[in-house]
């Protein structure tokens, strides 16, 4: 009785929720379309005479043209060239933050959930603080840092930043989940004789599987989602640019080639996308069991 | 030696613990150490220093509080501190609001939430960048959408550059900015709200009180730790936010978008004056340090006067 709603409510439910959603999306919608449209429409206005509003089909028109077609998704590879190369990278980024991370993270995880040891609380705050400090601030003993290695214009130069600052969220969100594996079997392996190595990696690690996709997920949407502001920093090579830098060789001096552009990040947003797509029900409700108050 | 090595040996189980715990979280705590907590300092140092390009290896003189006094003392700081808090509470202020109203739709018992929830979701996975692409376009004068809509609806008359216009540039990279925000915002909400145990608004519901009563005396209250922890980390990233205006406008037009991160990376990386942008991040760190004592302070006396749990631990 209490979820049932009147015809009026549900109306209003789903009204809201089709607005809240549209504003999500209307940029990839207006994305893609932009993508379809051909420069001579996309640059094409009404004529509307002074004094006077535009009129509704004068507006619609410029969500229709008998010239759309998928011809943008064709010509910017020939606009820019090394554009598989820029997705190769952005993905390539991306998968090698989500591992050199996960690394660092599973066993730091792991202590925090298992044991009860000196400075566990102190040195867990420490790692969330980390949270206030995001690339920005740190960016000139940054460029220092990968300049004193040798690292600037390479791909570590985007790499180590990355891992650094996803570090801590991940500890964070795989803790919860390891929190839940229960204790007596890893005291079982104890009582067999096994070691503590040999336990986190034969008995922890296969539970811990469905909460490690997830961490790692999460790293690598995080991973693929920043590397805007490292790379425009710390790398001037083109070979190693990730998509969202790449995507600037699209605005000309003359014009810019907005149905380019889009096309290319709309392709360029694939890869996570489909990940995402796959995954999103494991996603969701594993981002968020970590939040709820037990 | 072999006394040294003696010394540090675990004696009891605890002691074994601890040193196996730790021995775990070291390699973690390294790069924390080194990408983080080294930098920190060097921020610090830099900025009583004139370090530039040429010096920023070494060389840099030693200038006191020069920097601090140019930076504070400087004719745009104010208005940047204050466009800074305002974009901060503003933006913060709708994500909290619109997350608390999408996930409350998200939660309600209605058929094809799952497709729902999941459709939400975009803006935070596609990366900053890309998204702020798409706004971009949307903001456009002559071709967008926006100014095409307004312009139709007599909203407008003519076409209307978003970004070109003071006010209407920072408006636009708030809107932005709650986009790309929200979703994440209203995942966290929806899940601290399923967390709620059923049978409180079970109570409720037989004892005659209506939604609205309901959303408010047991929701609320219930999801307020999430509520204050999202909005805290919220604040810290909205605060921190680069790529959103970067990409929308640079700070611009005439400075009307310049936060103070925005500051710090046009002082620093653009013009490489290595000490100066030094100080500006220093004061970064500062202001949002105070702000999160602050913020967790008051949240104590409401914690105490209301009986919330406080910030969730």
């Amino acid at each position: 009785m209490m979820d049932k709603y009147s015809l009026l409510q549900k109306i209003g439910i789903y009204t809201s929720i089709a607005l809240f959603i549209t504003f999500m999306l209307l940029p990839f919608v207006e994305m893609f379309i932009a993508s379809l449209r051909p420069l001579t429409h996309l640059f094409s206005r009404p004529e509307v005479p002074v004094g006077e509003t535009m009129s509704f089909v004068d507006f619609m028109s410029r969500f229709w043209s008998d010239k759309m077609s998928f011809q943008a998704y064709r010509d910017m590879w020939v606009t820019v060239p090394q554009l598989p190369r820029y997705i190769f990278n952005s993905v390539f980024l991306a998968t090698a933050v989500t591992f050199i991370s996960l690394c660092f993270v599973i066993p730091a995880a792991y202590a925090y959930a298992r044991f009860s040891f000196k400075g566990k609380s102190v040195s867990l705050t420490l790692f969330l603080a980390v949270n206030m400090f995001t690339g920005a601030v740190l960016l000139i003993p940054l460029y220092k840092l990968l300049r004193m290695y040798g690292l600037l214009n390479t791909y570590w130069a985007m790499i180590i930043p990355g891992v650094a600052f996803l570090i801590p969220q991940g500890i964070w969100l795989l803790k919860t989940f390891l929190e839940k594996i229960p204790y007596e079997l890893e005291e079982a392996a104890f009582v067999d004789g096994a070691s503590r190595l040999y336990t986190l990696r034969r008995v922890i690690l296969p539970l811990a599987v469905p909460g490690l996709i997830v961490v790692g997920i999460a790293i690598f949407i995080g991973a693929y989602a920043q590397q805007f502001l490292f790379a425009i920093t710390f790398n001037q090579n083109r070979d190693y640019m990730p998509l969202p830098a790449g995507i600037f060789e699209f605005i000309g001096y003359q014009t810019v080639l907005w149905n380019e552009m889009m096309a290319a990040s709309l392709v360029g947003v694939l890869p996570v996308l489909f990940i995402f797509l796959f995954m999103q029900k494991h996603l969701i409700a594993g981002l968020t069991s970590g939040a709820v108050k037990e | 030696m072999s006394n040294l090595i003696q010394m540090f040996k675990p004696k009891t189980k605890a002691q074994t613990t601890t040193l196996f715990a730790w021995a775990l979280i070291a390699p973690a705590a390294l790069v924390m150490f080194w990408v983080v907590v080294w930098p920190l300092y060097e921020t610090f140092r830099l900025s009583f220093t004139n370090s530039t390009l040429g010096t920023l290896m070494g060389g840099a003189e030693y200038v006191g509080w020069e920097n601090y006094e140019k930076a504070i003392g400087g004719r745009k700081f104010p208005s940047i501190v204050t466009r800074t808090f305002y974009w901060m509470f503003l933006s913060v202020g709708l994500k909290v609001v619109l997350g608390l109203i999408g996930a409350t739709l998200l939660a309600s018992n209605i058929r094809g939430r799952g497709i729902f929830r999941a459709l939400v979701m975009p803006p935070w996975i596609v990366p900053i960048a890309i998204g702020c692409f798409g706004w971009l376009w949307l903001y456009n004068g002559h071709f967008g959408l926006l100014s095409n809509f307004a312009e139709m609806a007599g909203i407008t008359d003519g076409p209307y550059s978003f970004l070109a216009y003071k006010q209407s540039a920072f408006y636009s990279a708030v809107v932005t900015d709650v986009w790309i925000g929200t979703p994440m915002v209203t995942l966290f909400f929806l899940a601290a709200m399923q967390g709620v145990p059923r049978d409180l608004y079970e109570a409720a519901y037989v004892d005659g009180a209506s939604r609205w009563y309901r959303f408010r005396r047991i929701t609320m209250p219930q999801i307020m730790p999430t509520v204050i922890s999202m909005a805290l980390l919220s604040a810290i990233w909205t605060f921190n936010s680069f790529e959103i205006i970067w990409i929308l406008t640079e700070g611009g037009p005439r400075g009307a978008t310049t936060t103070l991160i925005i500051d710090t990376f046009k002082t620093a990386i653009f013009s490489y004056k290595f000490g100066a942008g030094a100080t500006r991040a220093v004061l970064v760190c500062l202001l949002l340090g105070v702000f999160s004592l602050i913020y967790l302070t008051v949240l104590g006396w409401v914690g105490k006067k209301y009986g919330y749990a406080g910030v969730q631990k």
